[in-house]
This record gives structure tokens, sequence and C-alpha cells, in this order.
């Protein structure tokens, strides 16, 4: 009733090819960017903000990122964790070493350092395929998190092995350290989110973007009608790194605020990212965000629940809690391999026939 | 001979009976791998699974003891446990696997990954978290006989490990040729869907797979958990037997031995020659950066079958 386009005419090639072509996703589209931009930040406090807000952001970006890597150009990458090192160590020596840098370039550097960090692991993607090369990308996470842990020059030889966030401002604001307020840290990465959200959208279905799935359905094949693999596979570690760069920035300067190499970017954070676009979906931007929203609720939900809720003792409830989150893994896996942005799709074209299927 | 040269011999020796313990690990991977296409990444967590129900079973305060009040002796446990890895394959097989067949081989390993979180939770809520030291009544410390005539320091547990790895792999290798499973096994890794249309039941073959690697989890479970004790970094062991996969190749068992003796080799020296110089603690990626540098020229493993594509 509400979810038709029917009637919804288009009168020039522009208007065909909006990123949004219906009218409801476009209204629901701004309406969330409303909310998320000028709803969320009057009621946003300290908890809400570290717990879950930024953790998605900071998420959302890398699981961005990977998407565009292994669900739109096929590639699969267990390296995640270390690229995110690698943004969040440039932030670091960047802020230290120019205080005066604007937090915006900043960030924007180090999704650059990241990029080409990126194509330099990316190189061997031309002649390793398939799982050889997602062990392969193992050797990119062990490497850079044993370096940036090893060299006392990345850590600016601090005594302790942490990396610390100075407080920055943008733009007069704080934005980042203990006395920055929520709603600006919230916003400052809901910015970069959504802008590059954005820009996502907009590769994936320009000429770059349909070399990249090309390359995913059949190298050979798209090699055969004049996709030169070589720039395909390696723009696509360039565009995935500088996502992924970006996220790690964010998620150290102004989530962590200060992190220690091994515990904070381990092989963990390749598998939670992978975890988060494989559940909302490969190939797909709005399941990168559902994936990430997932996977950073769910811990949190499960842990209330069993520790509030039933009164079980904290260390049993994470036993119980890592079983859990395995077993809604593969339950997910067997309903809807396609992941949540799937669903969504599903639940739209129900959504068409309502109130009246037939 | 010069001690130089000693303890060359050494580092090689220690590094051959790393590889051996790391090709222990690997075969677990392959066998897997030849008969589903599955890139199982529970394996590690499945080393941990089976030494922590060995352990339970023998221990005081088990679950045995709890249930019966008696404690097993260690051949009674050892077949105990492999009657709960073959259970746990069979589990694995029917509420996993079979609502999964004909998927894309992502979604096939996120399924282990995710099954790796369920088994480490599940050691941990029944059997506890608390590090445990596995004692079989294999020997350990210094060979006094290596050490007596040549010179040598060479661990006992390393020299068992190795044996019992030579052992494994000669009675896989017979079971792979010789025997009617074994046959069907290898039609299966084939071809699916030939080995379908003459006869064979794809569900009883992963189901006797899993098993398999499941038994080969817990001999590597013993000979890592008398090394190091039974813990959870047991189950990391799996981040160490995936460079070997790659350079051997995901579907040859010759070349999990292989590749483990190389990785062996090289980690050792590496470490003992080149680890200085930059920090140290290198074993972490040098077996990773060995791997790649070798795929760069064979990028299906040494030994893997050739991957011909075709549009």
């Amino acid at each position: 009733m509400f979810y038709r386009e029917a009637g919804q005419f288009k009168s020039s090639y522009n208007a065909d090819q909006a990123i949004l072509p219906i009218a409801q996703d476009r209204v629901f589209v701004i309406g969330v960017l409303a909310v998320a931009f000028a709803g969320v930040p009057w009621f946003i406090d300290s908890y809400w903000v570290n717990a879950i807000f930024l953790p998605f952001l900071a998420y959302a970006l890398a699981a961005l990122g990977l998407n565009l890597l292994t669900g739109y150009c096929g590639q699969v990458s267990l390296g995640t964790g270390g690229f995110m090192a690698v943004g969040a160590f440039a932030t670091f020596k960047l802020i230290t070493a120019f205080p005066e840098l604007n937090l915006i370039i900043v960030v924007l550097l180090s999704g650059a350092v990241t990029a080409a960090v990126g194509v330099m692991f990316g190189l061997p993607s031309l002649r390793i395929k398939g799982f050889y090369l997602a062990v392969a990308t193992l050797a990119a996470q062990f490497f850079l998190v044993w370096l940036f842990n090893k060299v006392g020059w990345f850590l600016n030889y601090s005594p302790t092995g942490q990396i610390t966030m100075p407080s920055v401002e943008v733009f007069g604001v704080l934005v980042t350290g203990p006395r920055a307020t929520p709603a600006a840290r919230y916003l400052f990465c809901l910015s970069f989110v959504a802008l590059f959200a954005l820009a996502a959208k907009n590769i994936v279905r320009g000429r770059v973007g349909r070399s990249w799935m090309a390359i995913r359905d059949m190298d050979i094949a798209a090699e055969l009608i004049g996709i030169r693999p070589l720039a395909a596979k390696l723009s696509a570690f360039a565009v995935s790194s500088f996502y992924i760069g970006m996220a790690g920035s964010l998620y150290f300067g102004v989530w962590l605020g200060s992190a220690e190499p091994i515990e904070a970017f381990g092989i963990e954070q390749s598998f939670l990212v992978l975890f988060m676009i494989i559940i909302g979906g490969l190939g797909s931007v709005l399941g990168s965000f559902l994936g990430a929203a997932f996977m950073t609720l769910m811990p949190i939900v499960l842990k209330n629940f069993m520790v509030d809720g039933l009164a079980v003792e904290v260390v049993t409830a994470k036993h119980v809690e890592i079983t859990l989150m395995g077993v809604l893994i593969i339950f997910f896996l067997i309903v809807e391999p396609h992941g949540l942005a799937r669903m969504w799709q599903i639940l739209k074209e129900k959504l068409r026939l309502w109130p009246f299927p037939y | 001979m010069g001690s130089e040269l000693m303890f060359f011999f050494e580092t090689v020796i220690s590094g051959v009976m790393a590889g051996v313990m790391y090709a222990l690990v690997a075969l677990g991977f392959v066998l897997i791998f030849k008969a589903s296409g599955i890139f199982n990444f529970a394996q590690g967590v499945m080393c941990l699974f089976a030494a922590l129900a060995l352990y339970d079973f023998m221990a005081p305060g088990g679950w045995i003891d709890r249930l019966f009040g008696i404690t097993l002796p260690v051949w009674l446990a050892i077949v105990a446990t492999i009657g709960v890895m073959i259970v746990v394959a069979w589990l694995i097989e029917r509420l996993v696997l079979q609502h999964l067949v004909q998927q894309d081989p992502i979604i096939l390993f996120m399924a282990t990954l995710g099954l790796a979180y369920v088994l480490e939770g599940l050691g941990d809520i029944l059997f506890g978290s608390d590090v445990k030291p596995l004692d079989l009544g294999i020997p350990q410390g210094a060979s006094d006989w290596a050490l007596d005539t040549l010179g040598l320091y060479v661990e006992k547990l390393e020299v068992v490990a190795a044996i019992t790895g030579a052992v494994l792999v000669t009675v896989l290798a017979i079971f792979f040729q010789r025997t009617r499973i074994g046959r069907a096994l290898r039609a299966v890794a084939d071809d699916h869907q030939a080995a379908l249309s003459v006869g064979i039941s794809l569900r009883t073959i992963w189901v006797i797979v899993w098993s398999v690697s499941g038994i080969v989890a817990l001999v590597a479970g013993i000979m890592w958990g008398s090394k190091s004790g039974v813990q959870f970094s047991l189950s990391l062991i799996a981040l160490k037997a995936l460079p070997v996969l790659i350079l051997g190749g995901f579907t040859s068992v010759p070349g999990a031995i292989v590749g483990g003796l190389i990785i062996g080799v090289g980690e050792k020296l590496a470490e003992v020659y080149f680890g200085p110089y930059v920090g140290g603690a290198i074993e972490n990626w040098f077996a990773y950066m060995l791997a790649l540098a070798f795929l760069l020229f064979r990028p299906q493993g040494l030994f893997g079958e050739r991957i011909i594509e075709r549009v």
C-alpha cells in the first residue's frame, strides 16, 4: 500500500539512473539521515556513543571497504585488522608530527597511506586466487601488526607499547580525547561514514565497479572482454584499503583513544569484519551497515540478557556468549546465505503486495 | 664437528620436529578439503576440544568421575575421546553441513568459523577454561642417547611426535589407497556428482571424513597438549598450519608433510639467524611470507592439483 512504485514515471535519463529510483526509498534514506544527523545527537550520551554508535560507525566503514574488495571484486581478504592498524598508526604519526593539521585531512591521508600498503599486499592477487589468496593476506595481518609492535618509531618510543590520541579540535570543536562531547565525536564519524557510503554506492555502479564485478564473476572471461585484471584488482585493493584505513583511523582516534597493536588489531578484527559482510550480505552497501549493526549489537544484547536478565555469572556468560554467537552465525548462514540485505529485499517485495497479496 | 655446525644441526632438527607437529594439524585440513571442498577453520579448535575431552576423561573431577565415580585409564580415555569426536562429526554433518550443500565455498568457510566459536565455547563450558597439563606418559626432556653419542640436544617428545606423525600418515595412505571407504573418499574428492551417481552416499562420506580429521585432531591435540599444556592457545595452532597448507597445496597429503617440514625448518633457521637483527618474534609472520614467496611461483602450492580455468 505504502511501498509501491506504480505511477512514478521517469522523464529523463538522469531520473532513470538515480541512486534510489523509487521515491519511498529516497524518503526513507533521507529520513534516516535526518534522524542520524539532527535527532540522535540530542539524546546521545557517553555510554551509547562508546558502546554502540562509534563501534557501529567505525565497523560499518571497515565492512564497507571489505565488501568492495570481497563482495564486489571477489578477492577474499583476512588482512582487515592489519590494514586498520595501518590507518590507526598513520593517524597517530601524522597527528603527533603535524599537530596543526586538520583532523579531516589526517583521516583522509591515513586512508591514502593504507591504500598504498593495500596495493602492495594486493599484488599477489594477480597470481593467487581463492583460499590461497585468503591465507596469503594473513601474511599482511601478522606482518603489519608485528611491525607496529616491534619498531619503536611507529609507537613514538612509547614505553607502554600503546599509542594514545591527543585531543584534537576540528573547526573549533573538540572531537577526540577524553574531553570531547559524545555528540561531536559521533557527528564527526557519521559525516565520514555517510559521505563515503554515498561514494561507495556510486563507485560500484560505475565503470570501475562493473569491472570489479566482472572480475568477481569470472576473471578469465572478464579479461577476454577487455577488462584489465591488473587495474581492476589493484584498484579494488586500493579503494578497499582506503576505506579500511579510514575506519582504522576513526576506530583508534575517535572511538578508542588509545590502542595497543596486538590487542586492538588482531586477527579477530579481520574475522569480525568478514562476519559483518557475510551476515550483512556480500556485494551490498546496505548489507555492510546491517552486518555491522548486527555484530555490534548482538554481543551487547546477549550479555545484558544473560548477566542482568538471567543472573548468569560473568565468566560463564562469556563462554555462553561465544557459543551462542557461533550458533547464530551458523543459523544465519543456513537460513539466508545471502545475508540480511537479501532479507530486506524479500521484505520489500512482500511490502509491494501488502495488504493484498495475490 | 665444530660447535657452530652442531648448533646449525640442532636448529634444523628442532625445525623438522616442529614441522611434523604443524603437519599433523595441516593433515586434518587437507582431509576435509579434499573430500568436501570445505576450508575447515575449526580444525585448530577441534584439536583443543579433543585434548580437553581426553584430559577430562582421565582427571578426577571430570565428567566420567562425576557420573560413574571412576577415572579412565589412558587407552580407554583415548577410545572414549575418539567416540566423542565421531559424535561431533556426526552432529556437524547433521546440523550444519547438510543444510549448506551447494553453497559458495566462502559461506562454508564462514560456517566453520562459526563452528570454531561453538566448539570453543562448549569446550570451556563443559571442561573449564584453565590450563591443564596433559600427561600420557610420553617421555619428556632431552634424549640422553643423542646427547651422549652425537652431542645433539633432541627433545624426546618431538621424536615421539615425529614417529606418530609418520605412522599416522602411513595408516592414512593405506586407508585411502587400499580400503573400500578410502576409494569412495577419493571418488568424492574427484567429483561429487559422479560419486553420487555411482551410489556413494555423500553424507556418510562426510561423517567419515570429519571423524577421521577429528581423530587426527586428537593426535595433534595430544602432541601439542603434552608439549605446552591444554589451553585456549592450542586452538591457535590452526593459524600455524595455514601457511603449511598453502605451501603444500590444499589437496595433497604429502604436501602437508613436506610443507610442514619446509615451514618448520625455515622458521627455526630464520628465528635463530635472522631474527636477532629485526627484533625477534618473527615466527608469527615468517611462515606466511615464506609460503607467499613459494605461491608466487606455484599458485596451487607445491603438490596441489594444477588449477585449470576455462571460460
